[in-house]
């Protein structure tokens, strides 16, 4: 009982950074209808600025102090995304407005391509730290109950509340500023908003830059965890399926489909997993969509598919 | 048809009116169909139509057939024109699941693998099994698994769809590595064949794996033009253009929607079992990883979607960009004087190939293929504007 609890918890926690990720593909989704493949290489892009910032900045101010360097290296990573995001605006998106939706998901896989090449000559392709005082020691939790306790990562933990927090905190942004409602406009039908003043490109470039700024914290939490290394690329394709079980619109459904995957996964890795021969978590996630796909076809919280003919 | 000398001042002909008349014109009008009268139906809706096409593809042929063997060398084989020939097969398959029936699949590799697996365990396992028969086989096996992952299509579309059959992709992936029975309990998990021959004929050299591929794919070719052009592929453009439509009018959406499933998986079924046999001669699962599907959408996208010809212009391009960024990168950097390591190459052909990419999709969305054809209007117009 106790390792299953550990297994679901552990599980929880893995989905919440599994819906961290998947919450930059919504937020793109969205509001510019666009379904972001290079939302992995964003992720890596934005850790790897934030690792080497983070070094070369007290190098560069001749400082020391661990917390100031961290901070000063996420503004400057974060006004890189915002930068990156307006120069996908400006020379990619703009052009390719109305375009099928394939075309904007291959540009999108070129973008990918791109940056994973671009961030590699800029920061280097070795594996880098970041440090920023996540600990790193497990707890034990309920000894008395359970020999031994219930293993419970501090990290994942920590992590689990920072996602939480930044979900709250955009909800909020959509809900109760005007710059959240106009982006809600955007994504209902871009000519309405156009015809009462909103800007299609700020717009956009406003959500590329707050997807880089998710981006930029999973890639925190993921960099902190794993190391920044190319391999924090692949971890969006371990997201997609949180996209799509969620509905590609919704954001409580990213959250809630990411608690599933994640839930999903490790129980049926520890319990399924020995009788198939291992490693079914690859493909577990997947598999699940595909069927909650066939008995609702726009996932769970997403909006129906209307056709008119 | 004006004559040249009744063009008005701003479209002069170059060689100045003083040759304006028909005659002038007519000599430097090489692309037309002037004069070419169909006698009867089957003439008139054959595939190649004008004259010239079907010169200029007879040509290619010969060429393909007699002379790039004698003019080509091995590397070129290898590494350009095999690779060439077994892709443009598997995009072709892809541009009829996504291009003709616009059911976006994510799960090629994974069918690519089935064929490949599935022909080599029939070569293996049953004594004297013909080359051709095993792959095709693979094939047979390839349009099982293509049907059985296809089914969400009915319910699902779109992007999800996509998605959902990156399912396959990751499950095939999964299965090849861990179901041992598959590789024939093959201790390294990955699996070699050798000593391959056609009704009698070794193909061990590059040349006869070249002309093996070629005959294949050529064949495939045809097939698949005359298939988009029957009613069948009708049923597939209308499911592609609109479903709710085609349903209405009396297109059985899953009738056309898993044959087109299979019919993709089956060509890219027999383009896996080609490239494990052919190009690779031994092979684990990941060889056939996401990264060859993202590649095959790739050839397809900038070769246009539902375009026959166009998969073979995505796959030309997508087969040579890399080998020539290889070779042109260090070259240009030892131009300009700076020594590029090998790991800065392989970063900046990501990103030159990136950026190649999202370049193509701005300048022509409708890829390789539209560019043809508008090359092709224009040239049985030419040398007039209009």
């Amino acid at each position: 009982m106790g390792f299953f609890l550990e297994t679901l918890i552990g599980g929880l926690m893995a989905g919440m950074l599994y819906s961290l990720i998947a919450l930059g593909f919504v937020l793109i989704f969205k509001a510019s209808g666009v379904f972001n493949f290079a939302q992995g290489a964003m992720v890596l892009f934005a850790a790897l600025a934030m690792a080497r910032f983070s070094e070369w900045i007290p190098q560069a101010l001749g400082f020391d102090n661990k917390v100031l360097g961290n901070v000063l290296a996420f503004a400057a990573a974060l006004l890189l995304m915002v930068v990156v995001a307006w120069i996908i605006e400006r020379f990619v998106l703009r052009k390719l407005v109305n375009q099928e939706a394939i075309t904007l998901l291959m540009v999108t896989l070129g973008i990918a391509y791109f940056l994973d090449g671009f961030g590699q000559t800029l920061f280097g392709s070795d594996i880098y730290k970041i440090d920023i005082g996540l600990p790193k020691e497990p707890m034990f939790l309920f000894e008395s109950v359970f020999p031994g306790g219930m293993l419970v990562s501090k990290e994942d933990l920590y992590a689990a509340a920072i996602a939480a927090a930044l979900v709250i905190s955009l909800s909020l942004f959509f809900q109760y500023t005007s710059t959240g409602r106009a982006l809600r406009a955007v994504a209902d039908d871009h000519q309405a908003a156009q015809s009462i003043g909103i800007s299609l490109s700020r717009i956009w470039v406003i959500v590329w830059s707050v997807a880089g700024f998710v981006a930029l914290v999973a890639g925190m939490i993921w960099g902190s965890k794993l190391g920044v290394q190319f391999s924090l690329s692949l971890v969006a394709l371990k997201a997609l399926p949180v996209v799509i079980l969620g509905g590609l619109t919704s954001v409580p459904g990213a959250i809630i489909g990411g608690l599933i995957i994640g839930v999903g996964e490790k129980l049926s890795e520890v319990y399924i997993g020995p009788m198939l021969g291992g490693g079914i978590e690859i493909w577990f996630g997947y598999v699940l969509v595909l069927f909650v796909l066939l008995v609702r076809p726009q996932g769970l919280f997403g909006e129906k598919i209307i056709d008119r003919v | 048809m004006r004559r040249a000398g009744s063009a008005g001042p701003l479209h002069e002909p170059p060689w100045g009116a003083a040759t304006s008349g028909s005659v002038g014109a007519q000599f430097l009008m090489i692309y037309r169909e002037n004069g070419q009268f169909k006698t009867s139906y089957s003439s008139d809706q054959q595939v190649f139509a004008i004259a010239q096409d079907r010169w200029g593809i007879l040509l290619l042929l010969v060429f393909a057939v007699v002379g790039v063997p004698l003019l080509a060398d091995e590397y070129m084989f290898r590494a350009i024109l095999i690779p060439f020939l077994i892709l443009s097969l598997a995009a072709l398959g892809l541009n009829i699941l996504v291009g003709y029936c616009g059911q976006v699949s994510l799960g090629t590799g994974a069918f690519m693998a089935v064929g490949a697996y599935a022909a080599y365990n029939f070569m293996v396992r049953i004594d004297g099994m013909p080359l051709l028969a095993a792959i095709l086989l693979g094939g047979l096996c390839a349009t099982v698994v293509g049907v059985l992952f296809g089914i969400p299509s009915l319910r699902i579309k779109g992007l999800y769809l996509a998605v959902a059959t990156l399912a396959a992709q990751f499950f095939v992936d999964w299965a090849f590595l861990r179901i041992s029975w598959f590789t024939n309990n093959s201790t390294s998990g990955s699996v070699s064949v050798w000593g391959l021959e056609v009704l009698g004929f070794s193909i061990a050299t590059p040349q006869a794996k070249y002309l093996f591929c070629l005959a294949i794919l050529v064949v495939f070719a045809i097939l698949a033009k005359n298939l988009v052009r029957s009613h069948i592929g009708r049923e597939w453009m209308a499911i592609r253009d609109m479903d709710v439509a085609a349903a209405v009018v009396g297109i059985r959406p899953v009738y056309a929607k898993l044959t087109a499933f299979a019919v993709s998986s089956f060509i890219v079924g027999v383009a896996g079992a080609l490239w494990g046999f052919v190009h690779l001669g031994s092979w684990e699962p990941a060889a056939f990883s996401i990264d060859r599907s993202f590649q095959l959408l790739f050839m397809i996208i900038i070769g246009g979607l539902g375009s026959i010809m166009g998969s073979f212009f995505g796959a030309a391009f997508i087969v040579i960009l890399p080998i020539f960024l290889n070779q042109a990168l260090p070259a240009l950097g030892g131009l300009v004087g700076i020594d590029i390591s090998t790991a800065m190459v392989a970063h900046t052909e990501l990103m030159i190939f990136g950026g190649l990419i999202v370049f193509f999709l701005i300048v022509e969305p409708h890829g390789l293929a539209k560019l043809w054809s508008m090359g092709k209007e224009k040239m049985r117009l030419w040398p007039f504007p209009h």
